[in-house]
């Protein structure tokens, strides 16, 4: 019997790169594929093929055996693929009923909606969910949770009634009780004989889904298991190396002063925040999606600041109303969505990394010489850092994401900065370069700055922090030293945090 | 023989290909009417491009930082029909009409900035609300109807020329003014920090924030030179054109178009002075070229549109084309 | 059942205060003839021009488009209509024909060079703008033709008491609501707005939904036009421009809380923001307030209003 789908000696080029090469997945009727990777190992590249928005370079897209071509995304979705994207390709202004039937209303005469029609298949396909369910055809997407939004595009495609359902990392944002919903629900598709692509690099959902793994790196099949081996095994296929040496060594001096520090920090998202953060010392932020770390991040920053609670810098108390305040004070934010948040994409490398030094002196001022710097002494830091660019004078969007990165940390390096923030600093960087990053936050806490990392990556929170601690629901639940355990900073990542009496 | 590309080489690959169509232009001029040549006849036509170079000039401020100035032609309406009031009662005092005036560009482009940096209105729309409050404001003051004159020491900016000059025999002094605010605003644009970081914010204003940069008071800013550029134009208009409750309009989407022909990109990130002077000479090059053809005035707005389409669109292209 | 959000009655609520400083300042300055349902009527009559442009300016926005060319449009319209028909009725309905032809000439190109060109909406329209006034301005310089007095009754004839050009924007509202609510075409014009790369993802032609949006909002500026010429018994060059349509109608159709960013609103809140406007006109007239200033405090309300639409969305946004 021919898979259901089949992508044989898939090649894709962007300019400069080759995202995929020579790459095979098969999916079978009646089984969940797990596809696991690092970022940018090509994983949402393939899907994006999959699905028609991207076409191959060469090589074959089958259906049942039989070679088909997609042009459009409309194109795979007539032939059965129906794909849940990580960004949900939702509209919250409109109902549950019109979102599932978004681009393929029924309509009678002169273009007239059948809305009893979308009403009732909307009902019909919701009764799966049972129970779980708290919203109807009715209902407006934007009034729902993460978790329920997910049940919105699942009904999509079962709507579809499509073959094939490929999932793009669907327990991001989930709870422990939302993720055990979900995969009663993937073990039910997978019993109605649909095919299922999982995208995830959490081992624990691979070993509990999985009936085969494929795991990609650098564009190229990694490896390909009929079954599923232990989560070893796959680790060392994704990294393509022992884990071991990846992460720096810990400290040889205890942590120092503390530089910054909140006590009962709150916000609408923050509640009853007490942190220090001390020089010399990695803290990582675990938990969740929404469980607040950004947030937090973000009102040490003066982003979205805490309206209650005290903060203190160097035993100095300050109120930090904007970026700019928290900057001009030596408390920096290094963002994960570099792109909307840390770069000026068409501009030139050097302008992007003297961006804050200029911001920091006389606006008159020539731009070359800075009061926090020249233009040479950025480029000094360049190589000082191993930053490659063909020309400081290039577009910084042309560069790969780890030299993006080391010109954010270039900017703030000539700030002399007191307090670091990474968010995500891992991000869409190649695994390469990732080892490189850990050392500089190792090399900048040693410095006596103070580092806190947010990630949503638990086994690099793990591996680089000297204290872990944990987040939900926009509180601390737990703080651990180093040598926790996943399954401990899991549990209380996704427990429901206890009112703690005051 | 040193390495590389030769000086010349780099030069010629680095010119802006608006500046080909300039001379273009200007030889077409020339072929029609010989006399262009002559002192008189290109002095002139700079004379009559100086405003829209000013104007030009100011509002890609404003296009760099991420917006548009829809008020700069309603605020040059209010200066001369303002000027010819308070000269009319004080026919001597040109020197503090002239100050108030810039005072008021002050004061309409932090409104502006305002309403747009803090009060989160798209810039259109703030500015449009602008041009319609600053119309009112004029109507209202000359009473629908302005009369009066601008007496000549305030015309002197626009009108007067200075004779025997070396090389060129006559140098208006419109042309003199509008290159030295030329040179001023390039400085400004692209020899501080301000103007780096106007690229910056029009850019991404989000990443901007995150670096510290205080990108409100830099895009508030680029509404103060749009506004002061529009009141120092009209004085050089002032020269030539009459008291009219419609000697502004229209001057924005001149200027607009100037910036856009000269490269500047739409909603922000790039934008040069320059360019946008050899644009400004572009567009005053077409318009004389219409007139010599004898095409009807308003036969200039169609054109007009067309080139700010087309000039839009060729970015647009290119950027498919350079992107992905 | 589907509850009504807050963000909804927004409009309503200013409705309701504008409503309620009409009252006021016409029992303060003792004019209470102003209060008759007469009154209250002839007050959204006189801003019939201004409703039917702004139904239009509705699909654009919606579709996360902007129509800055319908002022000129309108212009066009009236000249256009009042100079085939020369005072002659059997003019009329050819003349009706051609303005809605240029109307739907003028929308297609705007949503081609929107959606082919990818240029900035703004820009196209501005462009649109100066094309049509140009265009306009070489051919006339004054008032135009003559409407023959048959066709005056769609701005001045009454059926049962109401006026028709009244009853004629109720219509062409109820329509386009139920154009948006019931049809699979209206559905598409929210999706498109609302999120166009997910759209495109679910097979939506997008750039189809963007076009006929702007051929509607075209349509709807040019029978504007042809009220116009209709009231003012011919048509000039100028009173598209005079009555400010393309930023009034862009302000009451946010006023009428539809989202500049697309994808949510409607025209019955477009309809409300016109009644705003119409009561902020009655009351400066009852107080008095010179034409001119009139303007100024126009330019005013308009900027503050998106204003405080921009900062109801960054609330929930944040």
């Amino acid at each position: 019997m021919s898979p259901v789908f089949e992508l044989r000696r898939i090649e894709k080029r962007f300019p400069g790169i080759k995202a995929l090469d020579d790459v095979s997945f098969a999916c079978n009727a009646g089984e969940v594929h797990a596809l696991a990777g690092e970022n940018g190992a090509g994983k949402s590249t393939l899907i994006k093929i999959l699905s028609g928005v991207y076409q191959a370079d060469s090589g074959t897209v089958l259906r049942d055996g039989v070679p088909v071509h997609f042009a459009t995304p409309l194109d795979a979705l007539k032939a059965g693929i129906s794909v849940i994207y990580q960004e949900f390709s939702l509209l919250p202004d409109r109902t549950v009923a019109q979102n599932i039937f978004l681009g393929r209303e029924p309509a009678g005469r002169f273009g007239r909606l059948d809305q009893r029609a979308m009403r009732a298949e909307t009902e019909r396909v919701l009764q799966m969910f049972g129970e779980r369910r708290r919203f109807g055809a009715d209902t407006l997407v934007g009034a729902l949770d993460v978790a329920e939004q997910q049940l919105v595009e699942i009904a999509k495609a079962l709507s579809l009634d499509a073959a094939l359902i490929v999932m793009d990392e669907p327990t991001a944002a989930l709870n422990e009780a939302e993720c055990a919903l979900l995969f009663e629900l993937v073990d039910r598709l997978r019993a109605q004989g649909r095919a299922i692509v999982y995208i995830t690099h959490r081992m624990p959902e691979i070993r509990r889904l999985a009936d085969r793994v494929t795991v990609l790196k650098d564009g190229k099949v990694a490896a390909a298991f009929d079954g599923v081996p232990e989560a070893g095994v796959i680790v060392n296929a994704m990294v393509g190396r022992d884990i071991g040496d990846f992460y720096p060594d810990p400290p040889t001096a205890p942590p120092g002063k503390v530089r910054l520090k909140v006590s009962g920090g709150g916000n609408a998202r923050l509640s009853g925040i007490d942190l220090a953060l001390r020089a010399g010392e990695i803290v990582g932020l675990a938990g969740v999606q929404g469980a607040g770390r950004t947030a937090l991040a973000h009102a040490l920053f003066g982003l979205a600041p805490f309206e209650r609670g005290t903060l203190t810098l160097d035993g100095e108390a300050v109120r930090l109303a904007s970026p700019r305040e928290a900057v001009a004070r030596g408390i920096v934010l290094l963002p994960g969505d570099r792109k909307a948040e840390g770069l000026a994409l068409m501009q030139p490398v050097i302008d992007n990394a003297m961006m804050t030094a200029r911001a920091f002196s006389p606006l008159a001022g020539h731009p070359d010489r800075t009061r926090h710097g020249t233009t040479a002494d950025m480029m000094a830091a360049f190589r000082a850092i191993d930053l490659r660019a063909a020309s400081v004078d290039v577009p910084i969007g042309s560069l790969s994401g780890g030299n993006q990165q080391k010109a954010i940390v270039a900017r703030w390096l000539a700030m002399d900065p007191k307090v670091l923030l990474f968010v995500e600093p891992t991000r869409g960087i190649d695994v390469n370069t990732k080892a490189g990053i850990y050392q500089r936050m190792r090399a900048l806490a040693d410095a006596g700055a103070a580092v806190l990392m947010v990630s949503s990556d638990l086994t690099e929170v793990l591996g680089v922090s000297d204290t872990v601690v944990v987040m939900a629901g926009g509180r601390i639940t737990a703080t651990f030293g180093r040598g926790a355990s996943e399954a401990a900073v899991m549990h209380a990542a996704t427990d429901a945090p206890q009112d703690r009496a005051a | 023989m040193s390495d590389g590309p030769s000086p010349l080489v780099k030069f010629l690959t680095r010119i802006n290909p608006i500046l080909i169509v300039l001379v273009v232009l200007v030889i077409v001029i020339a072929v029609i009417s010989p006399n262009f040549l002559q002192p008189f006849g290109y002095m002139n036509f700079l004379k009559r491009a100086a405003p829209i170079i000013v104007l030009a000039c100011g509002q890609v401020f404003v296009i760099t930082s991420g917006g548009f100035d829809l008020s700069q032609g309603a605020l040059a309406t209010l200066t001369v029909i303002g000027s010819s009031i308070l000269l009319g009662m004080d026919p001597d005092g040109t020197w503090w009409v002239i100050t108030l005036a810039l005072m008021a560009g002050v004061l309409v482009g932090l409104v502006n900035g305002f309403v747009v940096g803090v009060l989160k209105v798209p810039s259109i729309i703030a500015t449009l609300g602008m041009m319609i409050s600053l119309t009112g404001i004029a109507l209202t003051w000359s009473g629908g109807a302005p009369r009066g004159y601008l007496p000549d020491a305030y015309r002197l900016f626009g009108r007067v020329l200075i004779k025997d000059v070396p090389f060129v025999t006559i140098l208006p002094v419109a042309v003199i003014v509008a290159a030295v605010v030329a040179a001023a605003l390039w400085l400004l644009m692209h020899r501080t920090n301000y103007g780096r970081l106007q690229h910056v914010v029009g850019d991404n204003p989000r990443s901007a924030a995150f670096a510290g940069v205080p990108h409100r008071r830099v895009r508030t800013l680029a509404f103060v030179i749009s506004s002061v550029s529009a009141v120092l134009a009209v004085i050089l208009l002032g020269g030539f054109a009459g008291v009219s409750t419609d000697v502004g309009t229209g001057l924005e989407l001149q200027a607009i178009t100037a910036a856009v022909i000269g490269g500047a990109r739409l909603l922000g990130g790039h934008g040069a002075v320059g360019a946008s002077v050899i644009g400004a000479l572009v567009l005053q090059a077409i318009f004389t070229l219409l007139n010599m053809l004898g095409f009807p005035k308003p036969l200039r707005d169609v054109v007009q549109g067309l080139i700010l389409i087309a000039a839009v669109a060729l970015a647009a292209y290119r950027r498919r084309r350079s992107g992905q | 059942m589907r509850t009504m959000r807050l963000a909804e009655w927004v409009p309503l609520i200013l409705l309701a205060i504008a409503l309620a400083i009409y009252v006021a300042t016409a029992l303060a300055t003792g004019q209470s003839q102003y209060l008759t349902v007469d009154n209250l009527l002839s007050l959204l009559g006189r801003s019939i021009a201004l409703g039917i442009t702004a139904v239009g300016q509705t699909f654009a926005i919606l579709v996360a488009s902007i129509d800055l060319s319908v002022a000129n449009l309108i212009s066009v319209a009236a000249v256009l209509a009042s100079w085939i028909m020369a005072g002659d009725p059997a003019m009329i309905w050819p003349a009706v024909a051609a303005v809605l032809a240029v109307g739907a000439v003028v929308g297609l190109a705007n949503g081609l060079v929107v959606t082919q060109l990818e240029v900035n909406p703004f820009i196209a329209t501005l462009g649109m703008a100066l094309l049509l006034q140009g265009l306009l301005s070489a051919s006339f310089n004054n008032f135009a033709g003559a409407v023959p007095v048959e066709f005056q009754v769609f701005a001045y004839g009454t059926v049962g008491g109401v006026s028709i050009s009244l009853l004629f924007l109720i219509a062409l509202t109820v329509a386009a609501w139920a154009f948006l609510r019931f049809t699979r075409a209206g559905s598409n014009i929210y999706s498109v707005g609302g999120n166009a790369e997910a759209s495109r993802l679910a097979g939506l032609r997008t750039t189809r939904v963007v076009i006929l949006s702007h051929v509607i909002c075209s349509l709807c500026a040019a029978v504007a036009g042809l009220y116009l010429a209709s009231r003012l018994r011919s048509g000039a060059p100028w009173i598209g421009r005079d009555g400010v349509y393309d930023l009034e109608s862009i302000a009451v159709v946010v006023i009428g809380g539809t989202a500049l960013a697309g994808g949510r609103g409607g025209v019955w809140g477009t309809l409300v923001g016109v009644m705003i406007f119409s009561l902020i006109d009655s009351i400066f007239n009852i107080t008095g307030v010179d034409a001119f200033a009139k303007q100024i405090l126009r330019g005013v309300i308009i900027v503050v209003a998106v204003a405080l639409y921009a900062a109801r969305s960054r609330r929930i946004e944040a």
